[in-house]
């Protein structure tokens, strides 16, 4: 054919309409920050309900994980996140969701293999790459620390 | 017996294709050709307990159809021409394993009912065989589960992607009967334009479509005009413009004569599917369907199928290989 492959990966990228950038990070403002004004909310409500500061912060996180569980398990987690894109993704609502989702979609090929090999599928690498972070931030402060 | 020229193979006994169906799911049902389709399922897993039995459901119930439409028993059949999606082509095999017919399993992706077509009709061709079946399927959440994210995974589809048909379609090719005939067969060679994105499957396959067409219109001597529709699988609308623009390059215009079973099954806007549809089931149904109905009907005549496949996994996707495609093309008449 005529059309190089140069000339066609440039007509592919003219042809291929890109994201909504503008919409989705509008969305993604307002559902995100609506999660984390329900995680402030549930923050005052547990403090005034008595519990302590160190209690709060185990509290507010277990009851969004919770939800965000609940909405995954009713099939409609993906139709807000659809609209929201990382106003779900971003707080732990998405961590959730991407843990209980391959749980749930993998159900079929048992206990074992299925739902206990396929859950952290998705949450795998956030846990490794995190985890790594975590630790060489860790050294980069003891290490300052000695100074 | 088939006759070449380059590399098309015209048929000259013309085998018919005497009975067809397409099975869908739910989101096809409420689409535009809803009224075409022999059983449309109004749940998504068609009463099993996975979604590989539910596409392998969807499979075994269109050739069920086809058989009947075409009043054949399963043993008056030679051989089954068949293949999907899923790995091993396990929903293929696992839907039709109880039908007793000599099975060539195939795997074509998204092409594959134009592949399997034009193997059971060029076995009748040439007298190997009297009676062939083809069939193919797709279903949405088992391609979902396989080459992307679990169903209920809250991500955002890029504009390019194309939504899986949940289907299957199924022809019965004899060498008599009232057609639609498969006059001529083009196999087409594999193209690879260096697209490495498996959302933007349409500008993957596109080339592969452009070099098939192209082959044929050169090898048979016609153009454009010569045809009332030239209908591809499942380029949707970015693969749909890009194949204009490649075939442009070549002077051939197919714009006026041209539409996309990506296009049709689904109400783009309203059904939310981005760029269209997609699978081996979104060829094999509006095929088994509402285009051999309007052949039927005469109020198509001479018609191009080019059924378009991406040969890619979710491992060379991966490993960033580029994406291989290969499209098939078959002249249907009546």
């Amino acid at each position: 054919m005529q059309m190089t492959k140069q000339e066609y990966s440039k007509l592919v990228d003219k042809k291929s309409p890109p994201s909504k950038k503008l919409k989705n990070c509008i969305f993604a403002f307002l559902i995100g920050g609506a999660i984390c004004t329900l995680g402030q909310l549930l923050m005052l409500l547990y403090e005034k309900a008595g519990l302590s500061e160190t209690q709060v912060k185990m509290a507010v996180p277990v009851t969004l994980i919770f939800l965000a569980c609940v909405a995954t398990g009713f099939k409609v987690f993906d139709s807000i996140a659809l609209i929201a894109g990382a106003g779900t993704l971003v707080p732990i609502t998405g961590f959730a969701n991407a843990v209980l989702s391959p749980a749930i979609e993998f159900k079929s090929e048992g206990h074992v293999m299925g739902i206990g090999a396929k859950m952290f599928s998705i949450a795998g690498p956030v846990l490794v790459f995190g985890l790594t972070a975590g630790v060489v931030y860790g050294l980069v402060l003891s290490i300052f620390r000695l100074f | 017996m088939p006759q070449r020229t380059g590399h098309t193979l015209m048929l000259p006994s013309k085998p018919s294709v005497t009975g067809y169906a397409a099975v869908v799911g739910k989101k096809e049902g409420e689409g535009p050709l809803a009224q075409w389709f022999d059983k449309i399922n109004e749940d998504t897993t068609v009463g099993e307990s996975s979604w590989e039995k539910a596409e392998s459901a969807l499979v075994r119930d269109a050739l069920a159809l086809a058989l009947d439409k075409s009043n054949n028993p399963p043993s008056a059949i030679d051989y089954l021409f068949a293949g999907d999606l899923l790995n091993q082509c396990t929903g293929t095999a696992f839907g039709l394993r109880d039908y007793n017919i000599p099975y060539v399993g195939m795997y074509g992706a998204c092409s594959t009912m134009a592949l399997t077509l034009a193997q059971a009709a060029i076995y009748v061709d040439s007298g190997a065989a009297q009676k062939c079946a083809a069939a193919t399927s797709s279903h949405f959440c088992s391609a979902e589960r396989q080459f992307r994210q679990p169903l209920e995974y809250g991500g955002q589809r890029p504009p390019t992607s194309q939504w899986t048909v949940t289907g299957a379609g199924a022809a019965i090719v004899e060498n008599a009967g009232p057609g639609p005939y498969i006059s001529a067969v083009t196999l087409g060679k594999m193209v690879d334009y260096g697209i490495k994105d498996a959302n933007n499957m349409g500008a993957a396959m596109a080339p592969a479509a452009a070099d098939t067409i192209k082959t044929y219109f050169e090898d048979t001597n016609t153009s454009p005009n010569d045809y009332d529709l030239i209908l591809t699988g499942d380029l949707a609308r970015i693969g749909s413009d890009l194949l204009y623009e490649l075939l442009g390059r070549e002077n051939i215009n197919i714009r006026d004569k041209h539409n996309d079973c990506g296009l049709m099954i689904f109400d783009l806007k309203k059904q939310k599917v981005n760029a269209g549809a997609s699978g081996c089931g979104c060829a094999a149904t509006v095929l088994c369907s509402y285009v051999f109905e309007q052949l039927r009907q005469r109020s198509l005549r001479n018609i191009l199928f080019c059924a378009t496949g991406a040969l890619m996994s979710t491992t060379t996707s991966q490993q960033g290989e580029s994406i291989p495609s290969v499209a098939h093309l078959l002249n249907i008449t009546i």
